[in-house]
C-alpha cells in the first residue's frame, strides 16, 4: 500500500475542490441565470474535457505549460521550477479537467431555484450578495455538494492526464491511480489490489452521496 | 405621497401607460394575460426596465430613464406578493417574514414578524415551512412578508389565482380588513373583474399595453368598451339583500331594498346578508307592473342612463332603491319604451336565472 500516493491524491483532490468551488458558484450561477449569444458555445467548452481523450488533453496542457511556452517560462521565472512534472502543475491540470464535473451540477443546482424566488429575495431588500448567501446557496447546495463530491472522486481516479503532465514522481506527482499502475507493472498484485479496493470504496461512497443529494434537490423544490 | 407610474416600450410587449395611485388607495390593473399588467408591476419593483419609464413614490424617484435613475430592486421599498407566492422554501413562515426585515434592528425583527403573521391570521404556524402550509396560508405568509419591509408601495400580482374559490372568498375578506392597516398605495393585478369590483377603489383596464378605461370601479365595470377589453360577453351587476326565508317549494326568498327576490334554494341562515349577481341579459324591463307573468321577481326601478353598445344592444343602468342593476336590451325596445334617465319602470328577473354561484355572503 503506497500511503504517500494516497496522501498525494487526497491533497490534489482537496486543492482541486477548494479552487473549483468558487469557480463553480460563479460560472454555474452565471450560466443558470443568464441568456446570451454564444451560451451554447461556452457550455460546450466547459463540457469539452468530458469527451476529449485524457492523452489529447494532457498533450495540449504540456504544450501550454511546457518549459518553452510563455506560461512555462513565466512560472519558472516566478517560482524557480517548472510547472510540468510538479504538484502545482497537476493542480492546474486537475482544475481545468474537472470544470465540467464542478460547473454542470452547480448550474443545475442554481437552475432549480424558481426565478420568482430569486426576484422575491431582491424585493425583500436583500442585496445580490445577501440573496446568494441567504437564499440561493441554501437552495442550490445539493448541486454544489454534488459538484464537490464528483470533482473529488474524479480527481482521485484520474490517470491519463496525470501521467502526461506529471509523470510518476513519488511524493510529487505519483497519485494513487498511477501507483496502482506501477504496482501492476511490477507484478505486485497484492498492493495493487488493496489500493484498487480503497479507490473502489471511495468511488462507491461518493456516487451514493451524489444520488442521495440529487434526490433531496427534487424533494425540496417540488 | 402617491405612486406615479409612466412606462413606454415596444418590446417584449407594447406599453404606453401612465397612472397614479393615492396613499391608502387600492388600484386594480385589469386585463388579459399579455396585456402588460404584470410587466408594469415588474417595472415598479425594478425587475424590468422599459425603454422609457418613470416610477416615483412619495416624491422619491425610483426609476427615470430620462435622468438615468434606476434603483436596484433591493433599494426600492416595495412589497410584492407573487402569483406563485415565491416563498423561500428552506425557511419557516417566520423566517420568510424576518428575511424581509433587513432595515430593522435584529432584536426587534422576531416580535414584529410575529405581529405581522398574527395580522394575517397565522398565529401558531410560525415554525411551519411553506411546504407544510396550505395554499391560502402560503398566500398569507407572502402578504406578511410583503408588509414586513414597511413598503412605500404594495404590489399584488394575481395573488388569489392559485387558491380554490372558497379560500379566495375568505382571503378577499381578509384583504378588505387588512386595508384598514395599509396607508401605502396598493396595486392589484388581476384578470378577474369580480375580484377588482370587490377589492378595488379604482380600476385601470389595460389592453395591448394601453389604458382602455380608468376610473372608479363601479363606472368602469359597466363600460362596454372595458368589458370588450376584458373579453367578457356580458356584464353583471349585484343586488344587496338579506336572506329572508327558505320556502317549501325549493326557493329561497331574499329581501332587498326594492322588494322580495326569489331564487332557487341557497345555503345560509335567515338574516345573513348576501350579494346577488344578476347578469344584464337576464333582466327585462317593463314600463308597467306586469300582471300574469311567470317571472317572480319584479322590482320597481328608475332609469339612470342608457349606454349604447355595438350592434342592436344597449345597456340600461337601473336604480332599484339604491342598488344599481344592469339590463341589456335591444335599441328597438329602448326606443319603444322611451327609456330615458329618470323614467320609472320595472326590472323583471327570472328566478331560475340566478344560480347558487351567483350569491355570495357579505360582511355586513
Amino acid at each position: 500500500m503506497d500511503w504517500t500516493a494516497l496522501w498525494l491524491s487526497l491533497r490534489l483532490a482537496a486543492w482541486t475542490v477548494a479552487l473549483l468551488l468558487p469557480v463553480a458558484i460563479l460560472m454555474g450561477r452565471f450560466l443558470a441565470y443568464r441568456r446570451f449569444r454564444g451560451k451554447g458555445l461556452v457550455e460546450a467548452l466547459v463540457m469539452l474535457p468530458l469527451v476529449l481523450p485524457p492523452t489529447v488533453f494532457g498533450f495540449y496542457l504540456l504544450v501550454v505549460f511546457g518549459a518553452n511556452s510563455p506560461l512555462g517560462q513565466f512560472w519558472r521565472a516566478t517560482f524557480g521550477h517548472q510547472l510540468v512534472f510538479s504538484f502545482e502543475g497537476l493542480v492546474v491540470a486537475s482544475v481545468i479537467f474537472n470544470l465540467p464535473f464542478a460547473i454542470q451540477p452547480a448550474q443545475r443546482g442554481f437552475e432549480a431555484i424558481p426565478v420568482e424566488v430569486r426576484e422575491a429575495a431582491r424585493c425583500c431588500g436583500l442585496s445580490p450578495l445577501e440573496s446568494l448567501r441567504k437564499v440561493e446557496l441554501p437552495l442550490a447546495w445539493p448541486g454544489l455538494m454534488t459538484a464537490m463530491v464528483l470533482t473529488f472522486a474524479h480527481t482521485l481516479g484520474e490517470f491519463g492526464i496525470v501521467l502526461m503532465v506529471g509523470g510518476s514522481i513519488p511524493g510529487e506527482t505519483r497519485t494513487i491511480a498511477i501507483s496502482i499502475y506501477d504496482r501492476v507493472q511490477a507484478f505486485d498484485d497484492r498492493s495493487a489490489g488493496i489500493m484498487a479496493a480503497v479507490l473502489l470504496a471511495i468511488s462507491l461512497f461518493t456516487i451514493t452521496v451524489t444520488y442521495w443529494l440529487s434526490a433531496r434537490v427534487g424533494r425540496r423544490l417540488s | 405621497m402617491a405612486l406615479e407610474v409612466m412606462a413606454r416600450a415596444t418590446a417584449p410587449i407594447p406599453l404606453d401607460i401612465a397612472f397614479r395611485v393615492e396613499p391608502g388607495e387600492l388600484l386594480a390593473l385589469v386585463g388579459h394575460s399579455g396585456s402588460g399588467k404584470s410587466t408594469l408591476l415588474r417595472t415598479i419593483a425594478g425587475l424590468w426596465t422599459p425603454s422609457e419609464a418613470r416610477v416615483a413614490v412619495n416624491g422619491e424617484t425610483w426609476l427615470d430613464t430620462g435622468r438615468r435613475i434606476d434603483l436596484a430592486p433591493h433599494r426600492r421599498r416595495v412589497g410584492i406578493v407573487f402569483q406563485s407566492y415565491a416563498l423561500f422554501p428552506h425557511m419557516t413562515a417566520l423566517g420568510n417574514v424576518v428575511a424581509a426585515m433587513g432595515h430593522r434592528a435584529a432584536p426587534e425583527r422576531g416580535a414584529e414578524a410575529r405581529r405581522l403573521l398574527a395580522l394575517v391570521n397565522l398565529s401558531g404556524l410560525e415554525a411551519r415551512k411553506p411546504a407544510e402550509l396550505s395554499g391560502g396560508q402560503q398566500q398569507r405568509v407572502a402578504v406578511a412578508r410583503a408588509l414586513a419591509r414597511q413598503p412605500a408601495a404594495l404590489l399584488l400580482d394575481e395573488p388569489f389565482s392559485a387558491v380554490d374559490r372558497a379560500t379566495r372568498e375568505r382571503l378577499y375578506e381578509e384583504i378588505r380588513q387588512l386595508r384598514a392597516h395599509l396607508a401605502m398605495p396598493t396595486i392589484l393585478v388581476t384578470h378577474d373583474m369580480e375580484e377588482a369590483r370587490l377589492l378595488a377603489d379604482r380600476m385601470v383596464v389595460i389592453e395591448h399595453g394601453r389604458v382602455v378605461r380608468a376610473g372608479a370601479t363601479a363606472d368602469v365595470m359597466f363600460d362596454p368598451a372595458a368589458l370588450r377589453a376584458m373579453g367578457l360577453r356580458e356584464i353583471g351587476s349585484s343586488l344587496r339583500a338579506v336572506i329572508a326565508a327558505h320556502e317549501d317549494d325549493e326557493l329561497t326568498r331574499l329581501q332587498s331594498a326594492a322588494g322580495p327576490v326569489w331564487l332557487p334554494r341557497i345555503d345560509g341562515a335567515p338574516g345573513a346578508p348576501v350579494r346577488l349577481r344578476i347578469m344584464a341579459h337576464d333582466v327585462m324591463i317593463s314600463r308597467e307592473r306586469p300582471g300574469d307573468i311567470s317571472a317572480l321577481n319584479v322590482l320597481p326601478a328608475s332609469v339612470i342612463a342608457v349606454t349604447d353598445g355595438e350592434g342592436p344592444g344597449v345597456i340600461v343602468r337601473l336604480d332599484v332603491s339604491g342598488d344599481e342593476i344592469l339590463a341589456r336590451i335591444t335599441v328597438r325596445s329602448a326606443r319603444a319604451l322611451a327609456l330615458a334617465p329618470g323614467a320609472a319602470c320595472f326590472a323583471i328577473v327570472k328566478s331560475m336565472a340566478a344560480a347558487r354561484g351567483d350569491v355570495e355572503p357579505t360582511a355586513r
